[in-house]
């Protein structure tokens, strides 16, 4: 793209928090009608940078920022709008009471002539926004009908309506199945042929390396660099988010002489999975990969209690076990850490002890009252043996990093001593560089004799942690595989065909 | 004075510090303006008025823990009332035996119990919102309590039933002695007892608190069905104070019990708080009521300054945590 | 017809129990069904209604306020006293008093929420306090009984006599109510502050990042509901031919019960005109027909609680069932934030 004078320049960008210095002289450069892919881990300061953009953050003194070949002086959010340059934040921020029509044109809606709504104006925008988009949607409809990925095509018309010139994505695919995000995809495609520029952020290296242009790579606030798009590998992408190399091996092993400890025949949920069966041994991982909405995590709830199969079986230890709530499935020894680590699987506001302690309270018991003894005993017993890192035991969970309130996640679960623990997207919202701690432990707790169910939609996940893995497609388990048998990349090929 | 203020946080939780600074300036302000204030006289007067206020704050208290509300307090306190009031005139009226005493709190406490856990039925079942329901069920109470009462009151009752109203053991009122041990009650309750624990977690998220394996339909049910068994002992002391039950006794009490837990630090979302902190909120409150008695005002200037008092301390709270210095700390 | 079954189902839920609950009472007393009846209960109403939908502005922004009913009180208080002083006025100004007062009264609340970042039910909680125990404590209890003659004679715009011998009455504080139901209505679906009021009550946090003023949101949506509680007062007056200071006590969890029977939704971003009438209008209709089938007055108010609790309970089972899961997260999350 040589020759092309870029939309948008920043240069020697630097942000000071509380003397935390959360952008280190950086760089950024979008060209139009590009699609830039703006990479790192959590809390590299991507999303301090788009707050510069949007001016809702102020960079320090000596930054040059440039849009459209004009120099801004001081950007502020109405200027930004005014530019073009809109963000479709991960959460949305739609309003579900409202119609399509009126979220589409929100600008519209609360800016008309004298206060006054204008309607018709209103859905003609909203109609010429979609058109644009090439996608027709019920305009009249309340958002909150809409599934989540028409949703996402609703934000995108808003900014469109907006007369985007530069749009940033953030973490768009994060909700959506795989048709829903292929075809968030082509979306972008055509906006970007229609001349707007797209920043894209994502966790999901394929689908980065699939769209973009360039990448910029953030570590740490600094600029690590721009690389064109190809030639690229996730795995460079990876070295280059973390400044590390991770050298992946398959551990498979065969377990046949370990005793079953869970068996599944035929489970089916009408509509959610049907006529699962598997065995798990004693220190036995099952990897159990797909793509989103393929019935993987509905199939974890049932047999963590919290739904009622349909028909078939499970049996824990050769019992054959029939769960009302969850708290059986607890007693039966069967623990699941939740994929909504943030408000399903930990209590964010609570203490880093409370937390860890929920499962398990009667443990801790002595003479009906919760002694806070023996509740200290087991708090600092299984923070030094999964080595969380935490400042007082009694300070909220929501302070620590991903990887460390996995960490507790993961004791809480160990705290009742369970026999099967199901992992349910474990590393959602964990850094690149604390995925492989956690999978450490995975493996320790493994090699102890725990058996371990693994569910990731990242096939690499369960290709290097699991001595079996099972693709599963449409609720049903297509195929299992074992990985010291065939490669990454026809695994990868069988999920993603 | 940082080393004070860490050492006070350290013993007595950062949720005294609100209550504690208002007994004091209270003591203060009263102790100097009336000279008659810091008498036993004024500490007799709080000691009988503390009782009916508390043991309402304390029904109140377990539902806004998590996360709810209770409206019906005081409805409940008079028709748990009623109940016992109606063992003892079917028992002989004003003859009636000291046996009929148990049976009176029985039905006293029974009737509590039953309204307390059709509203907690309600609330775990349905998931409408609490203040909805114990709104809807404060009006079917309080109409249930006029049909039954046609508005009028209903004495004559044992003169035992005085004694619990007006009498004292070493020097304490009884009322007050029933009301401490249910602080101490609750304040186990809520630090020791797995109920207490669960209850503190379903106040920040009732969904994680249900995937960790807690029962939390059983809990939001028990939490109500105690809070209004606490109510029944609040119309138990009610009936023996004024020797007499009438459905509207105590009604004035019913936002002021709200007030009361927000001064002593509960967390308006739920989730968070304690029993000695609400309890030294109580303290404060009886004590500018009484000082203002002393100073020749009536209850209804009390009741102006209560809100202002919750005003200012709230606004404190706002400020002191926009603060420099104790933005850092939060950090 | 599809359309106004998804974007109104409380109301027409509602709607259709009113005609049964009226079709029941028809069959089951002859003097339901009368016009003379129908604006009886219209006249019986017309307080409430205009309350109902003052606070329903303020539900819909995602606030809750438990003062207004005590702060009618003070402007009743207030506006006769200025009005004495003045030497008795007309409906001009006493309209002008009242509203400005309750509108004041409003505002404090809204400073107290918006600047002071009291969260709205603690800060209604203590203004309720202050209102309530310095107007009883400033006029001690007393009741004014001697209003100006204009305030306290009976406005009836409309009268007609029917055959049986009934009177037909459109009286004053029924034309305000309606007036009041269509300036509510106009404001919350035809201005831009109206819609951005909903977009505050629904996503806080989204209104705030496509730079909604927040501190308008509060000011005028609790300004409003003190401006309708003022006319409210006035007209309670009126009715009552005079001002008792705690007459209005305790009214206000009867207005929010109905008004959330009326589908308005604790946490914001829902709620209509026509639902809050509807929800005060069942209220009234059942005391009404309760009435009329000779119960007990001292039943009345425990069939109503029983009638709002089904209600209540049944509307929320269903309710919450039909909103998307990640919907009702981001509602929660929006009401911790608020």
């Amino acid at each position: 793209m040589a020759g092309v004078s870029p939309l948008l320049s920043l240069k020697n960008i630097n942000v000071t928090f509380g003397g935390v210095r959360a952008l280190k002289g950086v760089s950024f450069e979008v060209n139009p009608g590009e699609v830039h892919c703006l990479a790192g881990e959590n809390g590299c300061g991507k999303s301090t940078l788009i707050k510069v953009i949007t001016g809702v953050y102020r960079p320090q003194l000596g930054a040059q920022f440039t849009f459209d070949g004009k120099l801004i002086a001081t950007m502020t959010p109405n200027l930004a709008q005014s530019l073009g340059i809109q963000v479709i934040w991960q959460d949305l921020a739609l309003f579900g009471e409202m119609s399509v029509a009126e979220n589409i044109s929100f600008q519209l809606a609360v800016k008309g002539k004298y206060g006054l709504v204008d309607k018709r104006a209103i859905e003609e925008a909203a109609r010429k926004a979609l058109a644009r988009l090439g996608v027709s949607l019920d305009l009249h409809l309340p958002l909150k009908e809409l599934p989540i990925a028409q949703r996402q095509i609703v934000a995108i018309a808003r900014a469109l309506v907006g007369e985007a010139r530069l749009v940033f994505m953030d973490e768009p695919t994060a909700s959506l199945t795989q048709s829903e995000a292929d075809y968030l995809i082509g979306i972008v495609r055509n906006l970007s042929d229609s001349g707007v520029a797209v920043v894209f952020v994502s966790h999901r290296l394929a689908e980065v390396l699939e769209i973009s242009h360039r990448i910029t790579v953030l570590r740490d606030g600094s600029m690590v660099g721009v690389y064109p798009v190809e030639g690229m590998t996730q795995s460079r992408v990876t070295e280059l988010m973390t400044g590390r190399n991770f050298d992946s091996a398959v551990i498979a092993a065969d377990h046949v002489d370990a005793p079953v400890v869970l068996s599944v025949r035929n489970l089916t949920r009408d509509g959610e999975f049907s006529n699962v069966s598997f065995d798990i041994r004693q220190g036995e991982t099952l990897g159990i990969t797909g793509l989103l909405g393929a019935g993987r995590t509905e199939l974890a709830l049932t047999l963590f209690g919290m739904r009622r199969p349909h028909s078939g079986e499970i049996i824990v230890e050769g019992q054959r076990v029939s769960f009302a709530s969850n708290r059986d499935a607890i007693r039966a020894g069967i623990a699941y850490l939740s994929e909504d680590r943030l408000s399903l699987g930990l209590n964010q506001p609570q203490s880093i002890a409370d937390n860890l302690v929920m499962a398990s309270l009667d443990r801790i018991l002595v003479g009906g009252l919760i002694s806070s003894r023996r509740k200290a005993e087991v708090v600092s017993r299984w923070i030094s043996e999964l080595a969380v890192k935490i400042g007082k035991p009694h300070d909220p969970i929501r302070t620590l990093s991903g990887g460390n309130q996995q960490r507790v996640a993961i004791a809480k679960w160990l705290a009742i001593g369970p026999k099967i623990l199901i992992l349910d997207a474990p590393t959602v919202g964990v850094d690149v560089g604390a995925r492989a701690g956690i999978f450490e432990i995975v493996r320790k707790l493994a090699a102890e004799g725990l058996s371990i169910v693994i569910i990731s939609d990242e096939p690499p996940e369960v290709y290097f942690n699991a001595d079996r893995v099972v693709h599963m497609a449409d609720g049903c388990f297509k195929s299992v595989y074992d990985p010291r048998q065939i490669s990454l990349t026809e695994l990868e090929s069988a999920v993603y065909a | 004075m940082k080393a004070f203020v860490r050492n006070f946080r350290a013993s007595f939780g950062p949720d005294m510090g609100g209550p504690m600074v208002a007994l004091v300036a209270v003591l203060l302000i009263f102790g100097l303006a009336a000279d008659n204030f810091l008498s036993m006289a004024t500490f007799g007067s709080v000691a009988f008025q503390l009782p009916e206020l508390g043991l309402l704050t304390l029904a109140m208290l377990l539902p806004l823990l998590t996360g709810g509300i209770n409206l019906s307090i005081t409805f409940a306190a008079n028709l748990s009332g009623l109940a016992a009031a109606w063992v003892w005139q079917t028992h002989g009226g004003v003859d009636a035996p000291t046996s009929a005493f148990l049976f009176a709190c029985l039905a006293a406490l029974g009737t509590g119990a039953a309204t307390g856990a059709l509203t907690g039925v309600a609330i775990a079942y349905t998931r409408a919102h609490p203040i909805l329901v114990t709104l809807s069920m404060m009006i079917f109470l309080r109409g249930l309590g006029e049909f039954l009462t046609r508005g009028g009151d209903i004495s004559g009752f044992p003169s035992y039933v005085g004694l619990i109203g007006h009498g004292s053991i070493f020097g304490l009122p009884v009322p007050l002695l029933i009301f401490l041990v249910c602080v101490a009650t609750w304040h186990v309750l809520l630090t020791r007892s797995k109920l207490g624990f669960g209850l503190l977690m379903i106040g920040s998220n009732l969904e994680a608190a249900h995937y960790s394996g807690l029962n939390t339909r059983k809990i939001v049910v028990l939490v109500y069905t105690l809070s209004g068994i606490m109510c029944a002992i609040a119309g138990i002391i009610m009936l023996a104070r004024f020797n007499s039950v009438r459905v509207g006794h105590g009604e004035s009490y019913l936002l002021i019990t709200v007030l009361a837990a927000f001064l002593g630090g509960i967390n308006p979302f739920g989730g968070f708080g304690r029993v000695l902190p609400v309890f030294v909120a109580l303290i404060v409150l009886q004590l500018l009521s009484s000082g203002l008695n002393l100073m020749g005002a009536n209850q209804h200037l009390a009741t102006a300054l209560w809100g202002v008092l919750m005003i200012v301390v709230m606004a404190a709270r706002t400020l002191a945590s926009n603060s420099h210095i104790f933005r850092r700390k939060k950090a | 017809m599809r359309r106004l079954i998804q974007s109104k189902p409380t109301e027409l839920t509602l709607l259709a129990v009113t005609v049964l609950l009226c079709l029941g009472l028809s069959v089951g007393t002859d003097r339901f069904l009368t016009i003379a009846n129908a604006f009886d209960v219209l006249n019986v109403s017309a307080v409430n209604i205009i309350f109902a939908v003052g606070l329903l502005v303020v539900l819909i922004s995602g606030g809750i306020d438990i003062s207004f009913a005590v702060a009618a009180s003070v402007v009743q208080y207030v506006t006769v006293l200025a009005l004495l002083t003045l030497g008795g006025g007309n409906w001009a100004v006493g309209f002008i008093i009242a509203g400005c007062v309750g509108m004041g009264l409003g505002l404090i609340n809204a400073f107290l929420i918006y600047r002071l970042q009291i969260i709205s039910i603690v800060a209604t909680i203590s203004t309720f306090n202050v209102f309530f125990g310095l107007l009883m404590f400033v006029t001690k209890g007393v009741s004014i009984y001697n209003l100006p003659d204009w305030l306290a004679t009976r406005f009836v715009f409309f009268e007609h006599e029917m055959a049986d011998g009934s009177w037909i009455e459109l009286t004053l504080p029924v034309v305000v109510m309606i007036l009041c139901c269509i300036a509510t209505s106009f404001m919350i679906s035809r201005t831009t502050t109206g819609r951005k009021l909903y977009a505050f009550g629904d996503n806080p946090e989204g209104a705030r990042r496509f730079g909604i003023n927040i501190a308008a949101m509060h000011y005028v949506s609790f300004g409003w509901l003190g401006l309708m509680a003022g006319i409210a007062g006035l007209m309670q007056a009126h009715y009552a031919q005079e001002v008792v200071p705690n007459a209005l006590y305790g009214r206000e969890l009867d207005v929010l019960a109905a008004t959330v029977l009326g589908g308005a939704r604790l946490g914001g971003g829902k709620g209509s005109v026509l639902g809050c009438v509807l929800g005060v209008l069942l209220v009234s209709i059942t005391q009404n027909g309760l009435n009329l089938m000779g119960v007990s007055p001292f039943a009345f108010k425990m069939i109503v609680g029983a009638i709002i609790l089904a209600a209540i309970t049944l509307s929320s089972t269903r309710f919450d069932k039909l909103l998307p899961k990640a919907l009702q997260n981001s509602v929660r999350k929006g009401n911790h934030r608020s």
